[in-house]
């Protein structure tokens, strides 16, 4: 029971980092109905940027672990956002009306330049961080299993509802929100009523990424160790993750990131820790067969 | 009056809260062509839908009367319904095969025949002759249709560079090539201009003498539907208000009042106010 | 304005406008190297990370960008970049005439390249690994190109062959000629298991799909030891042999049978005319189906699956027929990779792969059997150029990837050519062709 508690636990939390980037991919393919092969790439690059940024900052001194953290925040945020627009703005947007696999192919395009510009900016080996958030608190204390929440787990989760509460205000009460929302159904006519359809998308691709990034921030607290192919699992998962969740649906995203979260945890846990991605492909794979919707996706009848 | 070929019994489709069609029940007959007409809205693309398996019916039976025998069409999937019980159909969004040739999208058509001669690939894979004879055969009836409708000499351009109302006669000619013994046609006129609206009216008249296919057409042009159609059914908000000859249902003041608009005691009114 | 009145406008040489938009790009630049390219981080003695200033280059990055942002706009305003005016008209006819004959001079090439390189063990090999990738090409064009279906898993059955070959081979002893079409039934097998449950999804659903499926039987491959070797893979694959006689020197063997002196070029030149027959083979095939019916049908189905079906064309089979199509082929190609290397491992079966095969079918210029020969000879052949830039040479191949994309989005081959015609064979634009949703 303590270790199923355990687990739970750690679930939510790698959960959220899931559904953080989970978000990123259900409002990209919402608006224009593409998937962003190279979002998972973004979510790396963010990490990478927050360990050189954590670096630089203790170097010129600040190692005051909450003022460096929040700076490292705001810092990955805002350059993952400047790749994240780059990427829309040179990759995308030329191929929005050229045919389906162009935008595609380009995206995997991306994706490899994302992950070899970091290889050979930083090299292949992995990036260790020493943890910077410690302790953590005992919740039960069991014969021989004691349950603990640490405090990482606590400012994952934390920042992850702080997060997901900002943005469903942006997208529920802000004209940014709105003309997104626009944009998703209808792009045309949104354009016609004077919707800035290049604006919107732009942002949403920024928006993506910062969460991308703050994502990023959560793994390398979490794991402590980064390298340049984190982003293509964590891409596929919560690629998987979206779609779960219902693609196009904000709270589905984040519903869909917890559950692959416990659902990779459980697996790992109960089962064999080697087959874990194959559990989470095995989990996309079901669910675009039998509920392609996802659980909270609206239907798509199409019209014939 | 001649047997009906195809029977709805009850017809009721829902979508969510929706109630598009309720309990619509009516007969095409035979040889014959007949209209499904009624405003904007009033649910005639979903009731074709559902004759020709691109939509399930929540209730009701739909029973197609061919040749040899009888069959249900409601639980049927789409390819089926053509493939077995013939029932052909073109579509208000014109589906072409605008990357292919006029004459591939007639051969697409031609598709199970010639399957069935290329022994499922494997003869025609090694070149056996039966193959070759099936399929210039099938090029000799793209000719015909292709010719019918005036377009032989453009047989191997592509069918997306057609004008739109060429591209809908060969819609309707690619359908002709499945042989089917019922054809339903989704706004066969839409977009069409006087003359190529006649060019239709000879079109279906000519398929109906020669080849004794019936016909079910949904239309808004009235002068085609009142020129060349046996019966009419209208449909308003899902409900079958009037069924008969054309000038029956051209006189009947329901029809009248829905599509006006205004109620049925209001029509005289409505017809004054805009100067009938 | 249209884009033909956009690129005829003289160019406006303004000086400030271009320096303004040279000065926003530097600033981008630096914003996206500044850190990640200016600091490097390195493990030092104790196992921490160190960290190592790289401002110089930076600095370079800025200004290349700088400078060649600032020529762009000085040369082409704000038009649309269009460098195909400023080919001469002499290179252009020659790729129209390209398109008609070369077909016929590739394969006059091909069939020449073992006597011109004898001995030149490092062309042939390189040659033997474009044909792998031209077969594979032509193999997935038949999924992707004709039938419209987005399969980012074609790895997998390349997978399958390769490893239902080795393991055949290894445990039973099967030669190279029976285990051949066996791999490809596996493989055509596997296909059909694969595309039964999900060939009804939609354009990028099935993409995903896909990919995850060739993922997964990487991940099983790589996991299962006991049967598959696990990370360690199976070696010791028989190599192939001339119909029974083995390319082993003295006795019994090709050389001393054929009365010449032995050499291992020529077991490479075998394997090379072998991977030449496969490809030419899955080349005629897909030739000959185009003009059957069922190639019309998974043209047709590229175009509009729904007036398929309207038709009475049972569109899941067909979609299935290709999809096992391609696969049999793709074991075929992953048998001949088990008998050349000798040896395989999960490591050569990774999505990377999948995705140059997509790639190299879109870049073709998709249902173009020439086209995708090309396009695997220039990537293929391009990647291995840049051998020497180990690298870089990913990051050039992901930008060409997305280069090429934006410039010639429908491919080399811009026309498809019908399959049958009454009168003459015209070509089609592929601006008219649709690229399938399914």
């Amino acid at each position: 029971m303590d270790y199923f508690l355990q687990q739970l636990i750690n679930g939510i939390a790698l959960g959220s980092i899931y559904g953080l980037i989970a978000i990123g991919y259900t409002m990209v393919y919402g608006i224009i109905g593409m998937i962003n092969f190279a979002h998972g790439d973004i979510f790396m690059v963010g990490a990478f940027i927050a360990l050189i940024a954590f670096l630089c900052l203790v170097a010129i001194g600040v190692s005051a672990v909450p003022l460096a953290l929040f700076l490292v925040l705001l810092i990955a945020m805002a350059l993952a956002a400047l790749y994240g627009w780059t990427v829309e703005r040179f990759a995308y947007r030329p191929l929005r009306h050229s045919f389906r696999l162009a935008p595609l192919i380009s995206a995997i395009g991306m994706s490899i330049i994302l992950q070899n510009f970091v290889q050979i900016a930083q090299g292949a080996r992995v990036k260790p961080l020493p943890p910077l958030i410690e302790g953590g608190h005992t919740l039960v204390e069991g014969a021989n299993f004691a349950v603990r929440l640490s405090n990482v787990q606590i400012l994952i989760v934390v920042t992850t509802l702080v997060l997901m509460l900002g943005f469903t205000w942006l997208i529920e009460k802000t004209r940014l929100g709105r003309d997104m929302r626009a944009c998703e159904q209808d792009a045309r006519m949104a354009a016609l009523l004077g919707v800035d359809i290049d604006r919107t998308i732009s942002l949403t691709f920024v928006i993506g990424a910062a969460l991308a990034a703050v994502a990023g921030i959560m793994y390398l607290l979490y794991y402590g160790v980064v390298d340049f192919f984190i982003g293509f699992v964590a891409g596929v998962k919560a690629f998987t993750a979206a779609v779960l969740g219902g693609i196009g649906s904000l709270p589905g995203a984040m519903l869909g990131g917890l559950l692959i979260g416990l659902i990779e945890t459980f697996w790992s846990a109960y089962f064999s820790i080697e087959y874990k991605d194959v559990a989470a492909f095995a989990v996309l794979i079901v669910v675009l067969i039998f509920l392609p919707t996802g659980i909270l996706g609206r239907p798509d009848v199409e019209k014939v | 009056m001649s047997t009906p070929i195809l029977e709805i019994e009850h017809l009721a489709m829902r979508f969510g809260g929706l109630l598009a069609v309720q309990d619509l029940s009516f007969a095409a007959r035979r040889g014959e062509i007949t209209a499904l007409i009624g405003p904007n809205g009033a649910g005639k693309t979903t009731v074709f839908n559902c004759i020709t398996g691109f939509y399930k019916p929540t209730a009701g039976m739909i029973r197609l009367i061919g040749d040899h025998k009888t069959m249900l069409l409601e639980r049927l999937p789409d390819f089926r319904i053509a493939k077995l019980a013939k029932v052909a159909r073109t579509f208000q969004n014109i589906r072409l095969f605008p990357g292919m040739s006029l004459l591939e999208n007639l051969l697409v058509a031609q598709h199970n025949p010639l399957m069935l001669a290329s022994g499922f690939t494997f003869f025609g894979l090694i070149g056996l002759r039966g193959f070759t004879a099936a399929e210039q055969a099938a090029i000799e009836k793209a000719r015909y249709w292709l010719d019918r409708i005036g377009l032989l000499a453009r047989a191997d351009d592509p069918a997306g560079d057609l004008p739109y109302g060429a591209q809908r006669r060969l819609e309707i000619v690619r359908a002709m090539c499945t042989e089917p013994v019922l054809l339903c046609l989704d706004e066969p006129a839409a977009g069409l201009n006087a003359r190529e609206s006649a060019e239709l009216d000879e079109l279906l008249l000519f398929i109906r003498r020669e080849h004794a296919t019936s016909i079910l057409l949904i239309e808004h042009d009235m002068a085609v539907v009142m020129k060349i159609c046996d019966h009419i059914v209208v449909l308003d908000y899902g409900v079958k208000i009037s069924e008969g000859t054309p000038a029956y249902v051209r006189n009947d003041p329901k029809v009248v009042a829905a599509y006006l608009g205004v109620e049925e005691d209001e029509v005289e009114e409505a017809e004054a106010q805009v100067g009938l | 304005m249209s884009q033909e009145a956009e690129l005829q406008k003289p160019p406006r040489v303004d000086v400030v406008a271009a320096l303004k938009s040279a000065l926003l790009a530097a600033l981008l630049a630096f914003g996206l190297f500044a850190l990640l390219v200016g600091v490097r981080t390195d493990q030092g003695p104790t196992g921490a990370l160190v960290i190592s200033q790289r401002f110089e280059d930076v600095a370079w990055l800025v200004a290349v960008v700088f400078a060649g942002s600032f020529l762009r706009a000085l040369t082409f305003g704000d038009r649309p970049l269009d460098l195909a005016r400023y080919l001469p008209a002499g290179v252009k006819a020659a790729g129209e005439r390209l398109d008609r004959f070369g077909g016929f001079a590739l394969l006059g090439f091909a069939l020449a390249v073992p006597i011109i390189f004898y001995h030149n063990r490092y062309i042939l090999d390189l040659g033997i690994l474009v044909l792998t990738y031209v077969m594979l090409g032509w193999g997935l064009n038949i999924v992707v190109g004709l039938a419209g279906l987005l399969d980012l898993g074609y790895v997998a059955f390349y997978a399958v062959g390769a490893y239902a070959y080795a393991l055949l081979a290894q445990n039973f002893g099967f030669s190279f000629w029976i285990g051949l079409p066996l791999a490809g039934i596996m493989a055509a097998f596997w296909g059909v298991l694969l595309g039964f449950p999900v060939l009804r999804l939609r354009g990028d659903y099935l993409a995903i799909v896909t990919l995850a499926f060739g993922e997964m039987i990487r991940l099983v491959l790589l996991n299962w030891q006991s049967f598959t070797g696990g990370p360690n893979g199976i070696s010791g694959i028989p190599r192939p042999s001339f119909f029974g006689l083995p390319f082993i020197e003295g006795e019994g063997g090709f050389a001393e049978a054929f009365g010449l002196e032995f050499t291992p070029t020529h077991r490479i030149v075998f394997l090379f005319y072998l991977i030449l027959a496969l490809a030419l083979v899955t080349n005629w095939v897909t030739i000959r189906l185009r003009r059957l019916p069922i190639g019309r049908a998974w043209e047709a189905l590229r175009e509009d699956e729904i007036a398929c079906r309207s038709l009475g064309i049972n569109t899941t089979n067909t979609k299935l027929t290709a999809f096992a199509m391609g696969a049999m082929f793709g074991g075929f190609a992953g048998a001949f990779f088990a008998t050349r290397q000798g040896f395989i491992s999960p490591e050569s079966f990774v999505f990377m792969e999948s995705a140059l095969i997509l790639a190299i079918v879109v870049l073709g210029g998709m249902g173009s059997q020439l086209g995708v020969a090309v396009a695997a000879l220039v990537m293929i052949g391009g990647f291995e150029l840049f051998r020497e830039f180990q690298q870089y040479r990913m990051l050039v191949f992901g930008t060409a990837m997305v280069a090429i994309m934006i410039w010639r989005p429908r491919g080399l081959v811009g026309t498809r050519a019908p399959s049958v015609y009454l009168t003459e064979r015209k070509a089609i634009s592929s601006s008219l062709t649709r690229e399938g949703r399914g």
